[in-house]
Parts: structure tokens; sequence; C-alpha cells
């Protein structure tokens, strides 16, 4: 059990201790008035004026129509996929339906996968649609949230920099980077990178088995760091491929957290706040630290029903116990309760586990995570939301120190208010939305693996997951119908583009205000009282808006389970 | 009873808060606000209202026995729920009804009156009655002694004292004069003594008194920008509930339908739970708070202009006051003898004491005051004397005793005085006299015929209790800054011994508006007082200006207060008022989302239960049945409206404190309190219950 802390402790620690370099790159990158040469010639070749600044409605403009544009790339390609080169197993093209799920879910950042990724794509469609939208979606959210904290730092100005070159600048000087050493250690822990497609091995019976390759490594580093979590398998990181080793399911755990938690202390040096970037990651961590225990708790206590039966789940030194259905024995139960937790938490969706056979308060914990979607977050969107929440914590609880709300110095009035409600108000409307929507389609009963309550959670998790642009599949639901890929489609649309263009709305309106100082009057938001406060606002409005489907999914399966009835 | 005696009875602003509305009155109104168009301005109690509505039907449905539910349940759901539209009516009405018997009381001082409308701006001018509704801006109108001015204007021709009781409550009569700062009169109040000649500045139904009575009425009351803000987000936070309890429908027929058993949640348990679930408590208050905010400045005896004034008031972050008056008595006192050298101070203090015995000025009286303590003089008696006054041309004032001539004055004027007399201004004297100044005093210099005998020392004195004031607002977080004519020296010695962040010196009118925009530049929300047409930029400018009602039109047309009893110290009240309605809202804000936890708690498992039995496990508060837990959760939510309403009119206590503590301190009251409280009401109210479910 201590070693399980001991892991626990390391992955957070080894995270903790790259906040302030990455951190202090990224305020680096994001804010030096130094342009290099590829990206010089970058902006050349596409006439670029790097040193134009935008409003907030050019700004999110831009990062609109260029997404745009890519998804349609990504759309024809996967729909084209058989005339293209490069497949030697002649892979068919994704359906109408299919290729705009896998090219919107792919550019939202969220990658939910209806296809099986081996089966379904070509290494050429791996590279061009997948990694390469994966990468342009992680920079995409990075730059939304270069502009937001520009829009908090800065007063009486409608400048919030220039998306082309937040764009380039994350991608050249942050992602390739970064991902060209991780994939070369992701290479020596074993896993293939190459332009095969597949290699053939004769198995200890003679027979001949066809084993699938191709360029898993770098698709695994920009898939992690860019909390994206699409898998390149269908078994994603559960996959020996994608996740040979220990260390490099750990590596996937502190590539995924790299740039969210980074992104705290760019926000303190590049408003000098430090202490308010503290602040902000001490409630991720709270909260992240809150639901781990949760799921870990729930996992090592195994399944009463197969207790009852005479199963041992104990832990001991020969087995490490607990509910170890749908988990792989190479990461054990600490390592998979961590990844089930830090996957959510920071929406990548990369999965090493069957979250459908969590226990039920287990399965609880990525539920709730990603309909929070502000812990840590997805990259530069996490954050987003988490500031979100701050403006609303300070409108609910603020006021009581006798001011109209301030945050950072800004006032907060009736347009602030509404673009963050509108921002808080996208992601229920969606999950909840659709999720009834599909609970009275005639086929949706038929598409579900189980009854009873587990069959519901499977319903609101594929929502859930495409909403909050987490990716990651309860499994258990055949998603891959005309109906699940629109509906889930627009989910991820609406849930990506309807929090991220009002928070921009909310940073160019702040950016044209004048900042009051700081006084004994003023609400003080760096202090452990506030990050409480904050903590709680988001646990209570999340709570508040969830607990009734939660209570009609997870929590009823969970006191089923107790009475002793299993789905 | 004479007219005017029925002017000075109904004074508002001594009866202005007594009455309360009968609760008669109060619900008649409340039932009255039932109409559709009024409850379309509160988003958050129009959701309940459509509730009742559907529930009602319901009610009807299961009587002809289509019912999804027993008619007595839904019958008396639908009951609780017109109840808490009521409610909420009534606390609107409770804040209202204190503001229209004010408004009632101030138009009664607003007859009809008949005035001389002069063709020409003289005295002998030929004139015709005009009744007060035909005079229009830009006329003349004689008024004399016994005669109400018929309208807001200007003194342009004439002295007369003025009782303005019927507007300040303040019975002594002020001094009304052309030119200057005491030009401006007031529609409705009484001409005394003497004659005046005014000029009509504004037109029927647009006075003061008429914008008084509108604002007090809340006619014109629109929404404050934070108020607005607010709505917003409760109307979000209602959004959010609704689609909350839309979909439990869709996801309870799906869970019947995977059970394979059970029933389906009924309708009028997804409306009690919005209802319960949707921030009615600070829904059905809000408008009542910031009536109540209006409210309390008129107590104070301050009108504001707008809403909006008193919620920036409470943002306030520097005060900008005024010396005399504010921080200092508006009269200096005789603290010291400060002899010329060879020269008995009891010889100064005598000549001191016959230079003001003709000198009626405060200044002058704390002279005698001073001389008869240090040396008990004027007990003989005293010789012929003829009195000097002060007039501005010599600037002394004093005595001629035969032709032995006293005199005091500044050291300037006397330094002249002596000259002319052929003495010498001693260089020791001179010496005091800048030394007294750098004290923060002022030196007045005493002669007997040419020879210089000293100095008497004025002090300005600091208003009692002042200091203490003033770090009160400094834990609040709230800059001081003092405004003076003075010299440099003299404003930091007062300005040290005040305890104020900081001074303006030698100020000009220029220079308080400058200072102004510098504070404002940096982002920071400036109040101030004034009442000269020269402060009329500066308090254009300010983001709280309290216009004192004894200063010009001008001045009061510029600010966005007016404070009545025209007393600059009313400012740090009026910052107290804004941040107690800031703070009422909030607490309320506050109180009505944590409220929610504990009615899930009640409502889940009730709502549920008969889909999946175990889910009565969540039922913690061991509520008798999943009927008794609906309708007490609903009706907790209705009677905590009405628990809530005097806190809403009264206000949560303002202390001054930084704002972490005060958010300690309402975060544990209304914050905590609003988590147990619903525990503990519900389950009382279910126990009361039990007996008839």
């Amino acid at each position: 059990m201590s070693f399980d802390y001991a892991q626990f402790a390391i992955v957070v620690t080894a995270m903790l201790l790259m906040v302030g370099v990455a951190g202090t790159w990224l305020t680096r990158v994001l804010s030096s008035s130094h342009h290099g040469g590829p990206e010089r010639l970058t902006y050349r070749l596409l006439g670029i004026a790097p040193d134009e600044g935008m409003t907030w409605k050019r700004y999110g403009l831009a990062l609109l129509l260029s997404n745009a544009a890519m998804m349609l790339l990504g759309y024809l390609l996967l729909r084209i996929q058989d005339l293209l080169p490069f497949d030697s197993l002649q892979r068919p093209a994704q359906s109408a339906d299919l290729a705009f799920n896998t090219a919107a879910s792919f550019v939202t950042n969220t990658n939910w996968q209806s296809y099986s990724g081996e089966s379904s794509l070509s290494n050429f469609s791996q590279m061009a649609v997948i990694t390469f939208l994966m990468t342009a979606s992680a920079a995409a959210g990075i730059a939304g949230c270069a502009a937001f904290i520009r829009g908090l730092s800065r007063k009486c100005t409608n400048d919030l920099g220039n998306y082309w070159v937040d764009f380039t600048r994350t991608i050249y000087r942050v992602l390739l980077p970064a991902c060209l050493v991780l994939a070369l250690v992701y290479v020596w822990q074993g896993m293939p990178q190459t332009l095969t497609s597949s290699v053939t091995a004769t198995t200890l019976e003679g027979a001949k088995q066809q084993i699938l390759i191709g360029p898993v490594a770098s698709l695994e580093a920009i898939k992690h760091i860019g909390t994206n979590g699409g898998g390149f398998f269908g078994m994603n990181a559960a996959h020996p491929f994608e996740n040979p080793t220990p260390l490099t399911n750990m590596l996937h755990m502190l590539a995924m957290f790299l740039i969210p938690s980074a992104l705290t202390f760019t926000f303190g040096s590049m408003l000098m706040r430090r202490r308010q970037g503290w602040a902000f990651l001490a409630a991720f961590l709270v909260m992240f630290v809150g639901f781990l225990a949760v799921v870990y708790h729930a996992e090592q206590q195994g399944n009463p029903l197969l207790a009852q039966a005479g199963a041992d789940q104990q832990w001991s030194a020969l087995q490490s116990g607990g509910n170890l259905e749908g988990k792989e024995m190479r990461f054990g139960m600490a390592q998979t309760s961590m990844f089930v937790a830090v996957t959510t938490a920071a929406t990548t969706g990369s999965v090493n586990a069957m979250h459908d056979s969590l226990t039920p308060m287990g399965g609880l914990v990525p539920l709730a995570l990603m309909m929070m979607n502000d812990v840590f977050g997805g990259v530069g969107v996490g954050f987003i939301n988490l500031v979100g929440y701050a403006i609303l914590t300070v409108f609910l609880i603020g006021m009581m120190i006798g001011r109209t709300p301030e945050f950072l110095g800004k006032k907060i009035d009736a347009r602030e208010m509404k673009l963050v409600m509108l921002a808080v108000l996208a992601h229920p409307f969606c999950i909840l939305g659709f999720t009834a929507l599909a609970a009275v389609w005639p086929a949706t009963v038929a598409s579900l693996n189980n009854s009873g309550p587990h069959g519901f959670s499977e319903l609101l998790y594929a929502y859930t997951s495409g909403t909050a642009n987490n990716g990651s599949a309860f499994a258990g639901l055949n998603a891959n119908t005309p109906f699940f890929n629109i509906t889930i489609g627009l989910a991820m649309l609406f849930g990506r583009y309807f929090t991220l263009l009002p928070m921009l709305a909310v940073a160019g309106s702040l950016a044209m205000k004048k900042s009051v100082p700081e006084g004994p009057g003023t609400l003080p938001t760096a202090t452990p009282l506030f990050t409480g406060l904050l903590i709680f606002v988001i646990l209570v409005v999340g709570g508040l808006t969830f607990l009734p489907a939660l209570a009609l999914g997870p929590i009823i399966e969970h006191l089923l389970m107790s009475a002793g009835q299993w789905f | 009873m004479s007219q005017n005696e029925t002017l000075l009875a109904s004074n508002p602003a001594v009866g202005m808060y007594g009455s309360s509305p009968s609760w008669l009155a109060v619900i008649g109104e409340a039932c009255r606000k039932l109409s559709p168009r009024a409850q379309w301005k509160n988003p958050v109690m129009f959701v309940v209202y459509l509730g009742s509505i559907v529930t009602t039907l319901l009610w009807i449905r299961a009587l002809m026995g289509h019912g999804d539910a027993s008619s007595g349940f839904i019958f008396a759901i639908a009951v609780w729920l017109w109840f808490t539209v009521i409610f909420a009516n009534a606390a609107e009405a409770l804040a209202e009804g204190r503001g229209k018997a004010q408004a009632a009381a101030l138009r009664a001082s607003r007859q009809r009156v008949h005035a001389k409308v002069l063709r020409e701006p003289r005295y002998d001018s030929s004139w015709y009655m005009a009744s007060s509704e035909e005079i229009v801006a830009g006329v003349w109108v004689l008024v004399e002694a016994g005669e109400t001015i018929p309208a807001d204007g200007e003194v342009v021709l004439g002295v007369a004292s003025v009782d303005e009781s019927a507007i300040t409550g303040e019975s002594a009569p002020v001094v009304r004069e052309s030119g200057g700062d005491f030009c401006s009169v007031t529609g409705g109040t009484r001409v005394l003594s003497d004659w005046i000649i005014v000029r009509i500045t504004a037109n029927p139904g647009e006075t003061f008194l008429d914008r008084m009575i509108a604002m007090v009425e809340g006619a014109q009351r629109s929404k404050t920008p934070n108020e607005l803000a607010l709505t917003i987000l409760l109307v979000a936070l209602t959004l959010i509930f609704v689609m909350v309890c839309a979909t439990l429908l869709p996801f309870s027929s799906l869970s019947v339908a995977l059970n394979g058993s059970g029933q389906l949640v009924s309708l009028t348990v997804l409306i009690a739970l919005l209802v319960c679930l949707i921030p009615t408590t600070i829904g059905a208050l809000l408008s009542a708070i910031g009536i109540a905010g209006m409210s309390h400045m008129l107590k104070a005896n301050v009108v504001a202009i707008s809403g909006r004034a008193i919620e920036a008031a409470g943002d306030v972050d520097v005060l900008l006051l005024d010396k005399t008056g504010t921080i200092t008595l508006g009269n200096r006192e005789a603290s010291a003898f400060l002899p010329a050298v060879g020269v008995d101070e009891a010889v100064l203090a005598e000549a001191a004491e016959l230079a003001s015995m003709a000198d009626e000025t405060p200044e002058g009286r704390s002279i005698m005051v001073l001389a008869r303590q240090r040396f008990g003089l004027r007990s003989r008696s005293l010789p012929a004397c003829e009195p000097v006054p002060f007039s501005a041309r010599t600037r002394m004032s004093g005595v001629d005793i035969g032709d032995r001539p006293i005199r005091k004055g500044a050291a300037s004027a006397m330094r002249e005085h002596v000259r002319s007399l052929g003495g010498v201004f001693p260089a020791g004297v001179e010496r005091v006299v800048d030394e007294v100044s750098r004290r923060g005093s002022t030196p007045l210099v005493v002669a007997d015929g040419s020879r210089i005998l000293g100095v008497v020392e004025l002090k300005d004195i600091i208003k009692g209790g002042i200091r203490e004031q003033f770090a009160k607002l400094h834990r609040m977080g709230i800059k001081t800054v003092m405004i003076t004519g003075d010299n440099h020296l003299t404003a930091a010695a007062i300005a040290a011994e005040a305890g104020v962040n900081d001074f303006l010196a030698e100020a000009t009118p220029e220079d308080k508006l400058k200072l102004i925009r510098h504070y404002q530049a940096e982002g920071r929300l400036v109040a101030m007082t004034g009442d000269g047409t020269n402060d009329a930029p500066a308090l254009a400018q300010a983001d709280v200006a309290v216009a004192m009602n004894s200063g010009t039109q001008a001045a009061k047309e510029a600010g966005n207060m007016v404070d009545l009893d025209s007393n600059p110290a009313k400012l740090l009240q009026v910052i107290e008022v804004g941040k107690q309605m800031i703070m009422t809202r909030g607490a309320l804000t506050t109180f009505s989302v944590a409220n929610d936890l504990a009615k899930y708690f009640a409502i889940i498992p009730a709502a549920f239960v008969a889909t999946y039995p175990p889910l009565a496990k969540l039922n913690v508060m061991a509520l008798h049945s999943p009927g008794s837990a609906i309708l007490s959760a609903v009706i907790f939510n209705a009677l905590i409206i009405v628990v809530l309403v005097p806190l809403a009119l009264r206000g949560v206590r303002y202390r001054a404190a930084s704002a972490e503590q005060l958010l300690w301190r309402n975060l544990l009251i209304y914050g905590v309190g609003g988590l147990i409280a619903p525990f503990v009401g519900i389950k009382l109210i279910d126990l009361l219950l039990t007996p008839f479910m």
C-alpha cells in the first residue's frame, strides 16, 4: 500500500518540479518580441503580419476559421483514405458520419474514437490527420489561453496578441521540441516508430500472425503532451506498443500534466502575480488528489460481491488486490487508478484500463472530473475554465465584503458575467441535453452493453467525454452509429467553442478595463481561503448540476452493489 | 391650521421612516403584482410563477382522475408555490411601501402655490399671478415674506431667510441671497422674512422635489450595474436547473426501461425540485435590497439621484474631504498668547480681549474665553470704547478707546498698520508668526497703538472622533485626502493631527478636478462633497459626489447625491450604506446557493426511490416519506423568504474591517449557515407534517 502512495508521490513531485521550468519556458515563448528564423519564414510564406495586434473578435475568428479549415481537411483525407498512397493494408475510407465525428474529435482536442485505430486508419492518416490535428488543436488551446491571460494582464487595450504568432510559436518552440525528446524516450522504451504498416511473426505453434505497427512513438508524444488522448490502436494506452512499461505509463501521466500545470505558473509570471498562479495550481492539485483518493480507494476495495463469492481481493505481498477487472497487470492498482484520474482531469482521454469495468464509485471519478472540466483540464482550456469559475466565485461570495465584484483588479460587470455564464451553461446543456436526447432515441437501448444504471452511465459518459473534450470511452457503448457519431460530434464542437470563444470575449472585455489597485479593502484571491472557496464553488456548481444524473448512474449502482445487485 | 403649518407637520424627513405600511396594503399589493407583466421583470420568480400555474393545472387534472400523483399532494405543492410567489411580491411591496409613504409625505409639501411672475427682474416691476404648474424655467418670480417659492431657482436679487424644513427637516431658517454659493432655492420652501427675486431653473415636474419623489417611489429605479450582473448570474443558474430538471424526465424514463421496473418521476415532483433549486431566496429579495438601500440613504437624510450612486459608494477607494467642516470645526479657537519681547502676557491678553469685544465671530469669542480662563479678566469695568468692525479693506478689527486704537489682524495687515502709525514690527514677533503657521495654526497679531504686543495663536480644532473615523476607513482600505486652501505647512500639520493619508494644500477647484482624474486613472473610485458652483466640475467627475443641500443649484445638479443636512462628514455614512447594500446582496446570494445542498438530499431520494428503492439511503435527514420530504423542501423554500425579509430590509451589519476579515465572518454566518439551516428547517417542517401525511 505504501508502495502505491510512493508512486503517487513520485508523479506529483515530478510534476511540481517541472512547473517552474516549463512555466518559465512558456512565458518566454508567449511574451517574447523576437521572431525566430523558421517562424519568420513561415509568416512570410503564409502572408502573416506577426506584429499585428488582434482584438478578441479577430483572434477568435482566426482560431475558429483555421480550425474549421483543418477540420475540413481532416474530413476530406479520411473520406478518401482508400485513394491515398502508403498503405499496404489498403484500409477503406471512413463513412461520412464517422469521418465527421473523427475530424470534429481531433480538431477539438477531444480524440473520441468511434473507430478502432489500427483497423481503420492507414499510417498516412495516422500522421496527416491524427497527429497533425493533435498538434494543431493543442497549439490552438495554448494560444487561446495565452490571449486569455493577456486579457487579464493588460489594461485599457483591445490587443490580445496575434493568433498566428501564438499558434506558430507554440508548435515550433514548445510542442515540437518536447515531443521530439519524449518520442525518442518512448522509442527507447520499445514503442514502434516506422512507416511500415505491419510485420508478420511466426508464433510458437507455427501460425503466422500479422502485427500492426506504424509511427506510434511520435503520435504518443503529442497525444499526451497535447492532452489529446486518441490511441494509435483501439486499445489505446493499454496496448503494449502504446504503453510498454511502467516508466512510459508514468511519462504519459507527467506529459499530460506538463502544460496544464505549467500554465498556472505562466499566468502568475505574465500577470506579475506569482502567488495567484500558485493558488490556482493548489486548487488543481487539491481537487485532483481528492478524486484520486476516491478512485484508488474504490478500486482497492474491490467488488464486495466477488469477496462474498470467495475471491481474495486483499492487498498482500503477492498481489495488489482490489478490482482488477479490465486492468493491465503491468501497471497495477496504483498506476491504473492514477492514470484514470490524470487522463480525465487533464481531459486527455488516453486510457490504460477499461473504465467500464471500474467499480461504480471508481467510475464516478472520471465522470465527475470531466463534468467539472477544470481540474488541470486540457491544454489551455482547462486553465481558462478554472478562471471562469474563479470569476463566478468572486461573484457568488466576493460581494460579502461590501464591494461589487472584482477579480485581479478588474470590475466584473454584466457583460463579463453574461459571457462567463454562457461558457458555464454550454457544458451542462450539451451533456444533459444530448444525453436526454439519446435517452429518448429509440435505437439507444440496442447500443448499450449493460442494463440498469450502468447502461445509463455508459450513455452519460459518452456525452460527458465528448463535451469535455476528453475523448476517453467508458466503452460498453457502441457509438459508431450515425446518431451517436453526429450527436457526439456536435457535443465536442459545442463543448469546445462555446466555452473557448465566450471566455476569449471575457478576456477582451477585461483587457479594456482599468485595473483597481489592491488594498485591505479588496478581496484577496491568492489566499488559501479563496482557493478553498473556489474549489467549493466548482464542486457545488458541478455537483448541483450533475448530481441528479449521477444519482441515476454510478451512485445508485454503488448502492445497488452494496445491496447485492450487479450489472 | 394654515397651509404653512401643514407643511411643517408633514415634514417628510421626520415622518419619513417611522411609518410602515399596513400588512393589508402589503398583501394587497403582493397580489396585484401577480400579473404576468409584473412577474416577467424578475426572471427567477417568473419560473416559480409558471411552476405554480402548471401545478395548479396538474391538480385540476388530478381532480378529474388523470393525476400523476395524489391530488392532495399536488394541491399542497401548488399552494406553497403560490405562497412562494406571493412572499416574494410582498417583500418587494414592503420595501416599496416605505418609499411610498415617504413620497406621499414629500408630495404633501408640493402643493400648488401661486406666485408673482415678474416681467423684469426688478422689485418694482409689474407682475401677474401664476400657479406653480404654469411657471416654467427662465421666468422671474418675486417671493415675499410668508410666501412659498413655486419652483427651484436661483436668487437674482435680494436677501431673505428661508424655511427649508419641508425638504431638510431642519427647522432653523437659512439665508438665501443673490450671488455666491447661497443663491439656490428649492421649490416648496417658504420665505420667512424680506423678499427675493428668483429666476426659475426647473420646469414643472422636473424640480428637485419631483426628482426626489420619483426616486423614493422607485418609479425611476432601473437596475444598477451590479444588480444587472447578479440577475444574469441568477438567470443562468436558473437555466441550468431548468435543464437539470427537464432532462430528468427522459433520464427517468430510460432508467425505468433499463431497470425493467419502477415508476416514472412525476411532473409535480420535477417542478417542486426546480423551484427548490433555483435561487429563489435572492431572486425574491434582490429588488427589495436595492429599494431598502435607497431608504437607508433617506434615513440618513441623503437623497441619491440613482441607485447606481449608492452602489458606487460601496466601492469607493479614495475620499476627498474638505478640511473645514469635515475634518475641523468651521471655527478656529484661540489657544495661546505669545507676547513680544518685553511685553507681559497679561497685557497682551487684555489688549486681545479688548480688541475682540466687538467681534462676534467665534474666533473673537474664543479669544475672550481664553483671556478669561488664563487671567480672569473682564471682571473689572471696562472703559467706554468705540468698536471698529472687520473690513475687507483694512483686514483688522478692534476698538478705539478714546484715541487709542487697539487692533488685531493678520500679520501682513498689522505690519502695514503699525508702520502707518510710525511703529516697527519686531523681528521676534515675525519669527513667532512663522512658527505658529508651521504648527498648523493661524497667527493673529495684536497692537496697542503703534506698539506690537504679540501674537494670539488660533488653532484649527479637529473634530472629536474624526481620527478614529479615519483609522476605521484606513482599515477598510479607503484612502483619505484632505483638501484645503491653507498653505502647505499648515495643511501638513493638520493632516498629521487628523490622521488623513494625504492632503492637497492651497487647492483650487481645478486642482481638485485634476486630483480626481489622477486617482481615477489609477483605477480608483473617488468620493467627495461640495457645495459651491466652482465645485461642480469636480462633483461631476467624482464617482460619488454628495452635494450639500445648502449649496448652489449647479453643485446639486453635478452631484449624484444631495445631503439634506448639508453635513460633509455624512460621506462616511454614505459609504457604509453602500457597502451594506452590496454585502446584503452577497450574503443572500451565498445563502441561497448554499441552501441547495440540503434540498437535494431531501428531493433526489424522494423523487427516484420509486425507480430505485436503495436511493432511500441518501435520505440522510430520515424524512418521513417521499411526499413529506418534497413538500417540506418546498415549504422551507417559501418560508425562508419571509424569514429573511427583515434582513433584506435592514441590511447585513457592516463593520469596519479588512476584506479578508469581513469575508471570514460573513462566510461563517451566511455560507455555513446557509448549508446547515435548511437541513434543520426541512427536518422540522417534516416532523410537523408527519401527522398529516
